[in-house]
């Protein structure tokens, strides 16, 4: 699947499927510093995730 | 995952809370927490006109979005920091967002306000940009609400944003500071007063809101950031709840309740009018001011 990471943008392959949950395990990141986002809505860490699917992780901490 | 309340698959798990909601109770769990800190510590009375400090990142813009869904009408102004493109972008989209909703929006440009860009700052003056950012914005937030009379001056700054605030003053014992961490400061002469709704909404609580009603939010970084050290604390603050629920509601919730009034009397100093600007300040020249002879001065 394709995994869209910020700050700055960038893309990576992961290999599904697989939870949310794990893929942030996966990408050692810390659950509650972002929100995961498959089309236009929101995905909690039990969803599991397929092959096909374009995720987006979005950092939730902003500065200023 | 199922919603709390209608048993639909959940968008929103909330950890410290227990729960997870769908997207429209996910939104009316947030409009509560929001209204009940309103008028928990009074913050806004009957005919109050509000100003609120927009930056085109989530906070600030779903808190603009909250509030006139619970019925608020607020005026928003934004700082142009003159921050390359990343200022340009977030101005367009705070543009669209308060054209798109019919709420009328003030513009200041702080190089023509003011005579110099927070970069500019950053390289004439021994601050940080992040320290001169912070300086400027309380300054020029301030002056538009004066300027505009207005009795409330509104603020973003979430659950996280708190918790970072009162670690970094704690490890700093900088107890001037706790004394005014308070989620409302009355208005002085020459300040009005300034609240913070958010401050029982978690940082991924509010970007959760706006992703969920569709609010086209700047999600770049700010280009500067790499100084921040707020930001640092803030994520370590982010693990701190990941590994105990609940933490952060505890730190900020019970400094609110129990901590800031023993601080009190450290934040009472004695202020007289600035020498440049009229503005009260502790010293001769406040300290906006220092920031501005010196990033403004001819070389
Ligand atoms: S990161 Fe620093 S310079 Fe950039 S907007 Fe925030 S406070 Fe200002
Ligand atoms: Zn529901
Ligand atoms: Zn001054």
């Amino acid at each position: 699947m394709k995994v869209i990471l910020r700050h700055p943008r960038r893309e990576v392959e992961v290999e599904g499927p697989l939870t949310v949950g794990t893929l942030l395990d996966r990408l050692d990141i810390v659950p509650e510093s972002v929100l995961v986002i498959r089309g236009d809505e929101l995905v909690t860490k039990d969803i599991r995730l397929s092959d096909e699917d374009t995720v987006e992780v979005r950092p939730v901490i902003s500065g200023g | 995952m199922r919603c709390r309340v209608c048993r639909d698959r959940a968008a929103v798990e909330v950890r410290r809370h227990n729960a997870a909601f769908c997207r429209e109770h996910f939104v009316e769990h947030v409009h509560r927490q929001v209204e009940r800190t309103i008028h928990e510590f009074d913050m806004i009375r009957p005919g109050e006109r509000l100003l609120i400090g927009v930056s085109g990142g989530k906070d600030s813009l779903a808190l603009w979005h909250i509030l006139t869904a619970l019925g608020h009408r607020a005026d928003g102004v934004y700082l142009d920091l003159g921050i390359s493109d990343y200022s340009d972008e977030s101005l367009e989209l705070t543009r669209s967002f308060a054209s798109e909703r019919g709420l009328s929006l003030e513009v200041v440009d702080i190089k023509e306000s003011y005579g110099f860009t927070i970069p500019e700052a950053a390289s004439r003056t021994h601050r940080t940009a992040c320290s001169a950012c912070g300086l400027s914005k309380r300054y020029a937030l301030n002056e538009a609400a004066v300027r505009g009379g207005y009795d409330v001056l509104v603020m973003g700054h979430n659950l996280d944003d708190e918790a970072a605030t009162l670690m970094s003053n704690v490890l700093n014992w900088n107890v001037g500071y706790l004394g005014r961490q308070r989620p409302v400061l009355p208005a002085k002469p020459g300040f009005v007063k300034k609240i913070k709704p958010l401050l029982r909404v978690a940082e991924r609580e509010t970007a959760a809101y706006a992703v969920l009603q569709g609010i086209d939010y700047e999600v770049a970084e700010c280009p500067l950031v790499a100084g921040n050290s707020l930001n640092r604390l803030k994520e370590w603050m982010v693990e701190l709840e990941h590994r105990s629920p609940g933490a952060l509601s505890q730190f900020v919730g019970g400094f609110v309740r129990d901590g800031s009034a023993l601080f009190e009397e450290e934040s009472n100093v004695d202020l007289h009018a600035c020498q440049r600007c009229g503005r009260p300040t502790t010293g001769e020249v406040c300290a906006f001011c220092r920031l501005q002879l010196r990033a403004t001065e001819a070389r």
